[in-house]
């Protein structure tokens, strides 16, 4: 792979999900030091970048959307990244926490807060600084147009390795037998 | 077998009263299916196995075959419609693959493979269905039902039982137990019927056997379904 | 005894008679549960224990059935079961307002039971009184030409608990809105002359016997009479009325040389199913023509020799069900319907009325024999077609009812009389059932080959912006085509005739259609069962104002699949509407592109509702504002 004269810039970022697919992303392990001839890390956990650039190329967003500022972070990448990427499970259709889609918001929190024993004093919280959680988790392409989908639950290094060369090689990101996972 | 047509180019030789799909696997070669299952009376209702037929789409699971006539089945148009029908089947229900006993063994995730999805691109119905967990021996998560009433048929051909029936319309269309509790525990179904062996997803599901084969290992983690049409081929 | 008991014994009661009434014949279950239905208002699990006791049955299979219909209730649905007929022609004359009013009035949600327990209101598809609405159905018995001071005597009398069969009258009026009357509608038929005609063309040269046989026996080796009718037939040129326009002579004779297993018989199957919306010419046929559409069935059964037929009437046209019987006793007596017709010893046929019970698909042929056989109305695989394995199994000709009102003129007056009427390709008249837009709504019959700008100017039509013709799965037509012609060469059609004027929104029309499809789609295949309601969301996402060109790209992606890979004639000709009024109508779509960019189909701010009432905040961060771009687009 040829170095291009200017690197790419990738923002990533973790909604509601469990970081697991950022730790797969760090499992591509030596290969990251190529990768990194080719892109350098904007807003992302790894660098601890607070906001996307205005001219992020890539963004990758792990997890779906469970509340509000989920939302507004997304929306923050989707004008700040030429390319979103949702990877994961959880991102591309909800994943464990859209398993409580079936149940109405407001029967969790009165389960969560006001039913179950534990909490001392029953309230759920309403700090002005906590996000406030949508009715049902959704996967973030019913929010904002996503460019690609990087499945598994995580998707392995390899998987990661390979629809980032593919796109870095201009390519249309392609899974074969044995790196297509959802589990 | 002295007829034959031509499928995706190739010749394929049939008997009288077989169907493209029926030939087709015989051949080796693979046709996506999911409502299709070798010992039942075909259904014809999934459409994953639509294929073109001098032009004209039909599903190749119903269809018999004809002398002459000219298939296609694996080309760039016909895959996308299979591929959309796939994503259908998967924002139609609840499809929580790390999470399901299935995974690695499910034919609708296989299938998604084969044809390369990537994400279930529609809007996600998250319909609200129950599990059944009141047999000793058989879970029954209605999340994962794609309709493909194999296990109707199983039931009903097979063990004699009718213990599965479809029922509700359109979208509301889903999966009853022959009880008047709606209770699987309350039907005369066992682990020996043909129907607790059939699902091609993860509805029916044997109890405390969870991971017993870890997840990489399982059946289409080895090799990918379109394998399947070879191996009856080379079995023969 | 406990109250419990008393009443499983009452419902078992209930079952016996009807199921004793039905021979115990399962292949009778949808009658058997419509029955039950009718006696107890719904179908409670006691009747089900008992049906499944009495008949031998597995309870799935009959859950199955009763839950494919949606005019059979699994629930308790009141003693009042209201349905609003929501074809678009309703929509035109203001239905969603009176059923509000009714709504309010009553106490009651859409779509839930008071709770009392008294009634429930909800919406139908298209009840077929499109000339007369907006309609009702009250308990399957049809109420027309609604009114806010009608809705608020319905609410009354629904409170007063008031019997159905104690409200007034002209309440269930229903018009026959005839305008104009060609060869059909002016014949004066004398019930029996078709079959004496019929029976007189046989030549006199000793075949008399071998006829007979062929109606007796249906054996394909039967020629003279039977043979003769069915030359009549194709001399004729008749083609199908119910919408795909089959020729009927070869129908019929495919069906004649079907072979026959030990013990089988031939059928025929007369599809009063009359679903499509914005069609409602076979209600009035069968109200004012029965003895010609009857005596054309027997002209069948004689030509394809058939000793059984059918008639399946859907559920919407409950009413008519008595007065139908009636003609068929009446004919019995008269000798023109049971056994030895007109005197002819063996010349056996009869007619057995069968109901529908809400579900559009059962119009199409193989769903409604499904639906015959007691089954959920499910498409059939084919081939086989019905005219070799139709009615459980055995070969079954079906035809719509104007099409069997056709063959009785042709069995009267000859093929060669009938195919000189219309043009050279489309033989004889076709009755539109006219609606919408126009002065005098009702039925129109032409010779075929009559313009769309005729049609109009007869019904009193202006200011017209589009025409549906041949409902929803037909084609919708602009102003510059309205010199096109009603005919199998150019537009055929099953009969509608729905008129626009400017002042309608065509995208509106659109999705009132979509949500019909979505309505009926029989669930069995996947690209209609998820397709329609995919197609619905994306009609209402664009309704809402959250409409980009992305969406736009999606509608036509999912047109496009449900055209190729559907099951049946219900999924391939879903999205007939929408592709149809984006070609002409572009605009209408336009205005619902608001959006430049993808917007989600659904409201996020209105997605923290729960979760702001939960907590009571109110603050800036406890609210997402549409983004940008929304607004200045
Ligand atoms: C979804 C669907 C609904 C139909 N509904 C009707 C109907 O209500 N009445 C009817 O006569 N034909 C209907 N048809 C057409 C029938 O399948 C069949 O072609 C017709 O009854 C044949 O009669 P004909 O040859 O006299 O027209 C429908 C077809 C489809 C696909
Ligand atoms: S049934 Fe198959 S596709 Fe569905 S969740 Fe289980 S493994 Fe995934
Ligand atoms: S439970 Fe399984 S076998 Fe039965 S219809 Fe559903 S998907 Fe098919
Ligand atoms: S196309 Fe629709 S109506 Fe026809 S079989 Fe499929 S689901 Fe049923
Ligand atoms: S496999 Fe043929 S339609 Fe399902």
């Amino acid at each position: 792979m040829n170095a291009p004269k200017k690197k790419l810039k990738v923002a990533t970022t973790s909604l509601a999900g469990c970081f697991g697919c950022h730790m797969s992303l760090l499992d591509i392990d030596e290969r990251l030091f190529t990768l990194l001839e080719h892109i350098e890390f904007d807003r992302s956990p790894l660098t601890d970048i607070k906001t996307c650039s205005p001219d992020c190329d890539i963004g990758i967003i792990e997890g779906g959307l469970c509340n509000a500022e989920n939302v507004h972070v997304l929306r923050e990448f989707r004008d700040n990244c030429k390319i979103l990427i949702a990877i994961g499970a959880c991102a591309i259709n909800g994943g464990l926490p859209a398993q409580r889609n079936h149940l109405p918001l407001t029967t969790i929190l009165e389960e969560v807060y006001h039913t179950s024993p534990g909490l001392m004093n029953g309230m759920i919280p309403n700090d002005p600084e906590l996000p406030l959680p949508l009715n049902k988790v959704h996967p973030i392409h019913e929010v904002v147009k996503i460019d690609y989908f990087m499945p598994g639950c995580p998707p392995s290094a390899d998987t990661i390795w390979k629809v980032l060369t593919d796109l870095l090689a201009g390519k249309e990101p392609e899974l074969g037998h044995g790196l297509m996972h959802y589990d | 077998m002295s007829q034959t047509f031509i499928l995706d180019g190739k010749t394929i030789s049939f008997a009288d009263g077989q169907t493209i799909m029926q030939a087709a696997t015989q051949a080796g070669v693979f046709i996506p299916h999911l409502c299709y299952h070798p010992d039942f009376k075909p259904h014809g209702s999934c459409k994953l196995c639509t294929v073109k037929v001098n032009g004209r789409q039909t599903a190749s699971c119903t269809m018999r075959a004809i002398a002459g006539m000219v298939v296609e089945s694996d080309t760039p148009e016909i895959n996308a419609e299979r591929l959309a029908l796939t994503q259908m089947l998967f924002v139609e229900g609840n499809h929580f693959c790390p999470s399901c006993e299935q995974s690695g063994n499910c034919q609708l995730q296989a299938t998604a493979y084969h044809l390369g999805m990537m994400s279930p691109h529609f809007d996600h119905f998250f319909p609200n269905r129950a599990v059944d967990a009141s047999h000793p021996d058989v879970l029954l998560d209605f999340n994962r039902c794609i309709l493909c009433s194999l296990c109707v048929r199983a039931s009903r051909d097979v063990d004699g039982k009718n213990v599965f029936a479809l029922s509700g319309r359109g979208i509301k269309t889903h999966l009853i137990v022959n009880a008047k509790s709606g209770q699987l525990a309350d039907t005369n179904f066992t682990l020996d019927d043909k129907a607790a062996h059939v699902c091609p997803v993860g509805v029916i599901l044997k109890k405390r056997r969870g991971f017993a084969v870890p997840i990489g290992e399982r059946t289409y983690d080895k090799q990918p379904i379109s394998a399947t049409a070879k191996a009856v081929a080379e079995e023969r | 005894m406990a109250l419990n008991d008393m009443h499983a014994e009452g419902v078992a009661g209930i079952v016996d008679r009807v199921v004793a009434h039905y021979r115990r014949d399962s292949n009778n279950m949808l009658q058997i549960l419509r029955e039950v239905q009718e006696a107890c208002d719904w179908i409670p699990p006691e009747a089900i224990d008992r049906l499944q006791a009495v008949l031998g049955v597995p309870r799935t299979k009959i859950e199955g059935v009763a839950g494919f219909y949606s005019f059979l209730y699994t629930q308790p649905r009141g003693k009042y079961r209201i349905l609003f007929s929501d074809n678009v022609t309703d929509n035109m004359q203001g239905n969603r307002a009176l059923m509000e009013r009714l709504c309010s009035s009553l106490w009651v949600e859409p779509g839930k039971v008071s709770e009392d327990g008294l009634l429930s209101i909800d919406k139908t598809s298209c009840t077929g009184m499109c000339d007369q609405g907006p309609a009702m159905l009250v308990n399957n018995r049809a109420i027309t030409r609604l009114t806010a001071a009608r809705i608020d005597e319905i609410a009354e009398l629904v409170r007063n608990k008031v019997p159905l069969g104690e409200w007034p009258a002209d309440f269930f009026q229903v018009e026959d809105n005839i305008r104009k009357a060609d060869i059909m509608l002016d014949s004066r038929l004398q019930p029996g002359d078709a079959l004496r005609a019929a029976h007189a063309r046989v030549p006199s040269d000793g075949l008399m016997s071998s006829n007979m046989r062929s109606w007796r026996e249906g054996l394909p080796s039967g020629i003279g009479g039977p043979a003769a009718m069915l030359d009549e037939i194709k001399r004729a040129n008749l083609r199908g009325r119910g919408g795909a326009g089959f020729i009927t002579g070869l129908k019929w004779e495919a069906c004649r040389n079907a072979p026959l297993k030990a013990g089988q018989q031939r059928f025929v199957v007369c599809n009063a199913d009359e679903g499509e919306p914005g069609t409602f010419k076979d209600r009035v046929l069968l109200t004012s023509y029965a003895d010609l559409v009857f005596e054309g069935m027997t002209a069948a059964a004689y030509a394809i020799g058939a000793r059984r037929g059918f008639l399946y009437l859907r559920g919407e046209y409950r009413y008519l069900l008595e007065p139908l019987m009636a003609v068929l006793e009446r004919r019995r007596k008269e000798k023109i319907l049971g056994t030895d017709i007109l005197g002819i010893p063996g010349a056996d046929f009869d007619i057995e009325i069968h109901l529908g019970a809400g579900a559009y698909i059962c119009g199409e042929e193989s769903a409604l024999i499904e639906s015959l056989e007691g089954k959920r109305g499910t498409p059939r695989n084919r081939p086989p077609f019905p005219v070799t394995n139709g009615y459980l199994d055995q070969p079954t000709i079906v035809n719509n009812v104007e099409t069997f009102a056709a063959a009785a003129l042709i069995a009267l007056n000859g093929g060669e009389w009938y195919a000189s009427v219309g043009t050279r390709h489309s033989a004889g008249t076709k009755i539109l059932s006219v609606s919408g837009d126009c002065e005098r709504p009702g039925l129109y019959e032409y010779p075929f080959g009559v313009s769309i700008r005729q049609v109009l100017a007869d019904c009193g039509a202006q200011d017209v912006q589009a025409v549906q013709v041949s409902g929803p799965s037909g084609i919708c037509l602009s102003p510059a085509e309205f010199e096109r012609t009603i005919g199998f060469e150019d537009i055929p059609t099953a009969g509608a005739f729905t008129i626009f004027n400017n002042s309608r929104d065509m995208f509106e029309v659109a999705r009132n259609y979509v949500h019909f499809f979505q309505h009926e789609s029989c669930g069995f295949c996947t690209p209609c069962r998820v397709g329609t309601s995919l197609l619905k969301n994306l009609m209402d996402k664009l309704h809402n104002g959250c409409g980009s060109p992305y969406d736009f790209a999606e509608i036509e992606k999912l047109n496009q699949l449900l055209q190729s890979m559907s099951h049946c004639g219900l999924g391939h000709t879903a999205c007939n509407p929408v592709l149809d009024t984006i070609a002409k109508f572009r605009p209408a779509y336009e205005r619902r592109l608001a959006q430049k960019d993808f917007v989600p189909a659904f409201d996020l701010d209105q997605a923290l509702a729960a979760a702001r009432q939960m907590t009571g905040r109110d603050d800036p961060g406890a609210h997402i504002i549409k983004e940008e771009f929304g607004e200045d687009a």
